[in-house]
Parts: structure tokens; C-alpha cells; sequence
């Protein structure tokens, strides 16, 4: 088979099992950003076989923008467009990147970056809360990638954020998940979905996040400096429908010794 | 007047408007945003936002990212 035609084998799996995300509908778990790739005819294939229905944008000046070129990919793939507010260190900076992108893309969602730092691009956590607030109140759809504090994720949630989005180690690093019991309690503490967002090396790490409990999972820098981007979308695709396979069949309890799955009754005396 | 615009300081026509510029310099004005001393000038007001001198700037478009 094709990664075409296994792509779309997976469709109907996928549309069995949807996932509700401020309302919206969509099929696929797996969100892809576009940062990364070599050339757009490289992101468009891996977005197809991705099997994505939301990818995430930056906005820069026009002069370094590859605007044009990109949206007609994303429109020819019928993707639905979320804006980051990606490199912005301040709440104030934030909240004026989320209101530009509002008028650029004519969308109220909004992935909200508040980094702490340049070099590990992780969040930081004040500004990350007081930014979302404001733009809960100014009536965007706030999806905050958050460090993996299961607090800092409740404090979120409970201003209004329509979703958590905590990381697995830092952006573009592939390092996976670093606190898989974090995540874990993180889905004990919020109602609101769940997407892992960042650090996510290759496919058994999506895998992964799913089986912690995440409704979804974002990645970009994984696929899109894949050596074969198209065939890692494919990959990753596999396993986030995997792990969610795997987290609502329930999986067995680790225990500390064997036990048999071949009885012991009737066993010859040899 | 000068102002900057995308933080190059440039000479334009006094009454230039925000539509102005855009014009000149965005391929697809359709999905463009602007800020004017960091506050965002909505599209339904570009044609009547004139500028001022010393005004900074920023139009901004889609980039790949995140």
C-alpha cells in the first residue's frame, strides 16, 4: 500500500472516535505545526498523510513572511488555521500578537507561547496565566502550551482556557516525554482536553501521551525534519490512533512478578 | 514625513493611510495585520487611519511555525 492509500484506511478508524475541542469536531487527533520543513511541497505531503485538521501559523513581517505560498497549501489541504503567538516573552506582547492574528486569519483561537527563555523556549508560567486570562475575557479560544505542571494546567483551565497544552521537554528537542506521571496527574486535575505539545521525538512518544490520557497531540519539528517528513506524519498518525486504541481498551496492571498466561492446572507429572 | 515601518525608517507622503501602505506591500492584503505604536488597526479601519510622523509600524503576514 501507498502512504496515500494507508492514510486513508486510517480516515474511518479515526472518524469512529471524534474529538471535541471548543466545540469543533474534528476526527483527527494528531495537530501538526508548519514550522520546519524543507520546502512546502514537503509539508503538504506530510499534512496529507498526517490526516491533520488543524495546524498552527506564525505571524512575522511581511518581508520574511512565506505567507502566500503557505496558505494556499494549507487551503488546498482544507486545514483549519491556529495562529501561535510564538517567540512573544511578555503577556503584553502576547495578547497584541493573539489580537493581530485574529485580524490576519479571521479566527478567535489562538495557540498561546509565552517563553521564559531563549534557549529552552520553555514557558513562563506568570505571564503564560495573566496573558490567558485577558484573552479569555477578550473572547478568544485560548490554547495555552504550558510547562508539565499539573497546577499551573488547573490554573488555566479554571480561567477559561478551552484547553491545556502541556509539553513533553522542550520544543524541537525530540527528547519525548521527560514527567509521563505529570501528564498523568494533569489528566486527573483538568476537564478541559488535553494536548501534548512539544518534545515529541517520534511516534511512540505520541503514543505515549496518549496512553497518559491526552486527547491529542501537536507536533511539528518531529516530522517536518524527519529525514522522509511524509513517512513520519504516517508514523505519528499511527501512533496517536494507537495510544488512544491502547488508553480506552485499558491496559493490564504492572505488577512486580510473572504471572502465567498458560494455567498450571494439568500439567503432566514428566 | 518618516516613519518605520517593520523597523526601517522610511520617508512617505503626508495623509498616507494604513490602506496605503498595505497596498504597496502585501501581496495578499486579504490575510494581513497591522499595528500602529503597538496597537492593532482593525481592517475596516485601514482606509481611515492616516499616519503621523515618528508613527512605528508593523504589518505582519502567515509564516510557517509552531
Amino acid at each position: 500500500m501507498s502512504t496515500q492509500e494507508v492514510a486513508q484506511a486510517l480516515q474511518p478508524i479515526e472518524a469512529a472516535d471524534p474529538f471535541q475541542l471548543a466545540g469543533q469536531t474534528f476526527t483527527s487527533r494528531l495537530l501538526l505545526g508548519t514550522g520546519g520543513a524543507p520546502s512546502l511541497e514537503v509539508l503538504e505531503r506530510a499534512i496529507v498523510a498526517s490526516g491533520t485538521q488543524l495546524v498552527t501559523v506564525a505571524l512575522r513581517r511581511v518581508e520574511t513572511s512565506t505567507s502566500g505560498g503557505l496558505l494556499e497549501v494549507l487551503d488546498r489541504c482544507g486545514v483549519r488555521l491556529l495562529p501561535n503567538t510564538a517567540g512573544c516573552m511578555t503577556a503584553r506582547e502576547a495578547v497584541l500578537t493573539a489580537r493581530l492574528a485574529r485580524e490576519a486569519f479571521d479566527t478567535a483561537w489562538v495557540k498561546l507561547e509565552v517563553i521564559g527563555d531563549e534557549d529552552t523556549l520553555l514557558p513562563d508560567p506568570l505571564e503564560l496565566l495573566d496573558a490567558a486570562e485577558q484573552l479569555v475575557a477578550d473572547g478568544f479560544t485560548v490554547l495555552p502550551y504550558t510547562s508539565d505542571d499539573p497546577i499551573l494546567a488547573r490554573r488555566l483551565a479554571d480561567v477559561g482556557c478551552a484547553a491545556v497544552m502541556p509539553l513533553g521537554s522542550p520544543i524541537g528537542s525530540g527528547l519525548g516525554i521527560r514527567n509521563p506521571h505529570n501528564i498523568a496527574l494533569m489528566r486527573d486535575l483538568v476537564s478541559v482536553p488535553m494536548v501534548l505539545d512539544a518534545g515529541i521525538g517520534t511516534a511512540s512518544d505520541a503514543a505515549m501521551a496518549m496512553e497518559l490520557g491526552c486527547d491529542a497531540v501537536l507536533l511539528a519539528s518531529a516530522v517536518t525534519r524527519a529525514r522522509d517528513a511524509e513517512q513520519m506524519a504516517l508514523a505519528m498518525r499511527h501512533g496517536v490512533d494507537a495510544g488512544r486504541l491502547a488508553a480506552q481498551a485499558g491496559r493490564i496492571p504492572r505488577r512486580w512478578h510473572a504471572k502465567a498466561s498458560t494455567p498450571l492446572q494439568g500439567r503432566p507429572d514428566l | 514625513m518618516r516613519i518605520t515601518i517593520n523597523g526601517v525608517a522610511t520617508d512617505v507622503e503626508d495623509e498616507t493611510t494604513v490602506a496605503d501602505l498595505v497596498s504597496g506591500r502585501a501581496e495578499d492584503r486579504s490575510r494581513v495585520a497591522v499595528a500602529v505604536n503597538a496597537e492593532v488597526v482593525p481592517r475596516s479601519q485601514w482606509e481611515a487611519t492616516s499616519l503621523g510622523p515618528e508613527d512605528s509600524i508593523e504589518l505582519l503576514a502567515a509564516t510557517a511555525g509552531g
